[in-house]
């Protein structure tokens, strides 16, 4: 069966995880070691040393998020990160900068090195160079390639690959984009926050309401209509006359319907966007990806999905998986 | 500190290449990284003109290296960059997917799109044959300095972003292509119909960003102009400016009397201004509060 690699943001979504049916949990230490490094979530050391004997216990296995591009100067704050992901017994760490990934293969060569999608690696020839100059064992595919790239990867690789079906869906090659740090001085690179709330600003105007996100207006929406995050890159904007989505619709991305594609492509690990969300939402979605993978390895057909409402009320896309999306 | 000048981010026509290059041999730069970055569907309309390029540059006693492409997916453009080898010049990595293709200890470049934040990955660029390295736009004057001083320590010369519209981020998306309800696939090469970038606004008219092909930047040009004695201080050895289609052998020059102490930061920006497409400048990576910020008069921030 292909492996569900679910998201923990607190202990209790993590629970949650577990128990609907995770196969893997990936969660983080509370500090800018990883990549959701948002206020009141994540892990304490302590915290992540009974998520391992809780999700072991039940079979499930636990994957550290170290996935941040350590500070110049501050390099000891992500090693101590590596060794309390050791000794909380986790099953992989999931590593971006080259420095660390150095660094863990050098002072912890037993814990299991994945490959985070922050670091970019869209080809077979990136993903060989980990692979043999720091013995990672999986790579997180980043949102760039179709189905069929994927599979022509899996050819050429002889590591695991593991890629995003549900939840939020960057359009740029993630690790290589500061878009939010140009509007906002905060960057996922950096700071493990993208679009970070402490910038948005919304201001009632005439019949709109504006949403800025370091002054910068990212969208207008009439008064009492939903109006969605200001995240950067799913803006309104213009350019030439032309008003619109430019880089992306806020949409989310849904690939259920291709994970037997993805099975055949030999993709080893699902994975689902959303350490910020709700213990109830990890549940349900866990439940329902669940599902599709039991029938994924049954050859049933994949089940209608149940998520829509789970969007809250955006489109679904399969994001850059089919071609026509460039 | 001396001045390298990047590769051109933008489609230009191969006249306009070829008269770039002519120019550039005659500025006071001290290397240039030339060769398609951004998108290999149009690397080639312009192939040709890398040879001629080269050998004006290399006469003029410049340092010469190709860049690799940012992003690299399809099997050809593995092949293409695989075949940056074959020239015998250094390759200025911008995807580390090229570092197969280098054996080690073979000296090539970093450049900007590889993401060196820390000392331990710019010493593993370094033991790995890395010869210069240009750090990402994104970071602030304190990384600078600990990354400067930890390449002098080896003997790599670190350099930063001095001029240009920023790398802000790549997709496999084409924005051009898109805003011309076309897919990449059948794009028509439309990023050619704007030599800068096509201009992205705020629906509050704010000046925002700049959309080129698959690659997104910043409209603001951010400019180092009043960072210059910052940057020495911490040990950065060069100051990287980016093509940009219209009066870029006068910034050259204009940058080069900023280093010899010939004109003041101020100076420079007052001549800066006037020259860049859009006309505002940003230096806030280095000193904050966000990379569209400018430390000098005049705003570069929404308001």
């Amino acid at each position: 069966m292909m492996e569900l690699v679910c998201p923990a943001g607190t202990p209790a979504a993590l629970r949650a995880a577990v128990e609907a049916g995770a196969h893997a949990v990936y969660c983080g230490f509370a500090d800018e070691t990883n990549a959701r490094n948002f206020p009141g979530l994540n892990f304490t050391p302590e915290d992540m040393a009974e998520a391992v004997t809780f999700a072991h216990a039940r079979g499930a296995k636990v994957l550290v998020a170290i996935n941040t591009f350590p500070r110049a100067g501050a390099e000891p704050l992500w090693h101590r990160a590596l060794a309390n992901a050791e000794a909380a017994g986790a099953d992989a760490v999931i590593l971006a900068d080259i420095g660390l990934l150095a660094h863990a293969a050098d002072r912890h060569p037993a814990l299991r090195r994945h490959l985070s999608v922050q670091a970019a690696a869209a080809n077979p020839d990136a993903i060989n160079l980990y692979a043999s100059a720091f013995g990672v064992r999986r790579v997180v595919l980043p949102r760039v390639l179709t189905v069929q790239e994927i599979a022509a990867i899996n050819r050429e690789i002889d590591v695991e690959t593991e890629v995003f079906v549900f939840g939020g869906l960057c359009v740029m090659a993630e690790g290589r984009c500061s878009l939010s740090s140009y509007a906002t001085g905060k960057s996922p690179n950096m700071n493990g926050v993208c679009s970070p709330a402490s910038h948005v600003a919304y201001a009632e105007e005439g019949r709109d309401l504006a949403a800025r996100l370091g002054g910068f207006t990212i969208h207008r929406t009439p008064k009492g209509a939903p109006a969605p995050y200001p995240t950067l890159c799913k803006g309104c904007f213009t350019s030439d006359g032309q008003t619109g989505h430019i880089f992306e619709d806020p949409v989310s991305l849904d690939a259920t319907q291709l994970i037997p594609e993805l099975a055949k492509a030999g993709v080893s690990a699902l994975k689902i966007e959303g350490r910020q969300r709700s213990r109830a939402y990890v549940a349900q979605v866990v439940r329902a990806f669940r599902a599709a993978v039991e029938a994924q390895a049954a050859g049933r057909p994949m089940p209608e999905t149940m998520l829509a409402r789970l969007t809250e009320g955006q489109k679904a896309t399969t994001g850059a998986y089919a071609k026509t999306w460039r | 500190m001396d001045l390298t000048v990047g590769p051109n981010f933008f489609f230009w026509e191969a006249e306009t290449i070829r008269a770039f290059y002519r120019d550039l041999a005659a500025s006071p730069v001290a290397r240039v990284s030339l060769g398609e970055l951004v998108c290999s569907k149009r690397l080639p309309f312009w192939r040709d003109e890398i040879p001629a390029a080269v050998e004006a540059l290399q006469t003029a006693g410049k340092e010469v290296a190709l860049t690799s492409l940012a992003l690299v997916t399809l099997k050809r453009e593995r092949k293409l960059t695989a075949d940056l080898m074959d020239l015998d010049l250094p390759v200025e990595v911008n995807d580390l997917s090229a570092l197969i293709h280098i054996p080690e200890g073979q000296a090539f470049w970093v450049g900007p799109l590889v993401n060196v934040y820390n000392e331990g990955t710019l010493r593993w660029l370094i033991r790995r044959g890395a010869r210069r390295i240009c750090l990402p736009p994104e970071l602030t004057l304190d990384s600078v300095a600990v990354l400067a001083q930890a390449g002098r320590d080896e003997g790599v010369p670190v350099e930063v972003w001095g001029h240009g519209r920023l790398p802000l981020a790549i997709s496999a998306r084409c924005y051009h292509a898109r805003l011309h309800d076309r897919a990449k696939d059948s794009c028509q090469f439309v990023c050619g119909e704007d030599p800068d970038g096509r201009d992205v606004g705020t629906l509050d008219g704010q000046r925002f960003l700049t959309v080129n092909g698959v690659q997104t930047l910043s409209q603001s040009t951010a400019s180092m102009a009043l960072k210059v004695e910052d940057l020495q201080g911490a040990g950065v050895s060069a100051l990287r400016l980016s093509p940009q289609s219209r009066d870029f052998a006068a910034i050259c020059g204009a940058y080069a009397d900023r280093l010899s102490g010939k004109i003041s930061g101020a100076d420079l920006a007052a001549m800066l201004r006037p020259m860049v497409p859009g006309g505002t400048l940003s230096d806030g990576f280095l000193s904050g509060p966000a990379g569209a910020a400018w430390s000098g008069e005049g705003t570069a921030a929404p308001r």
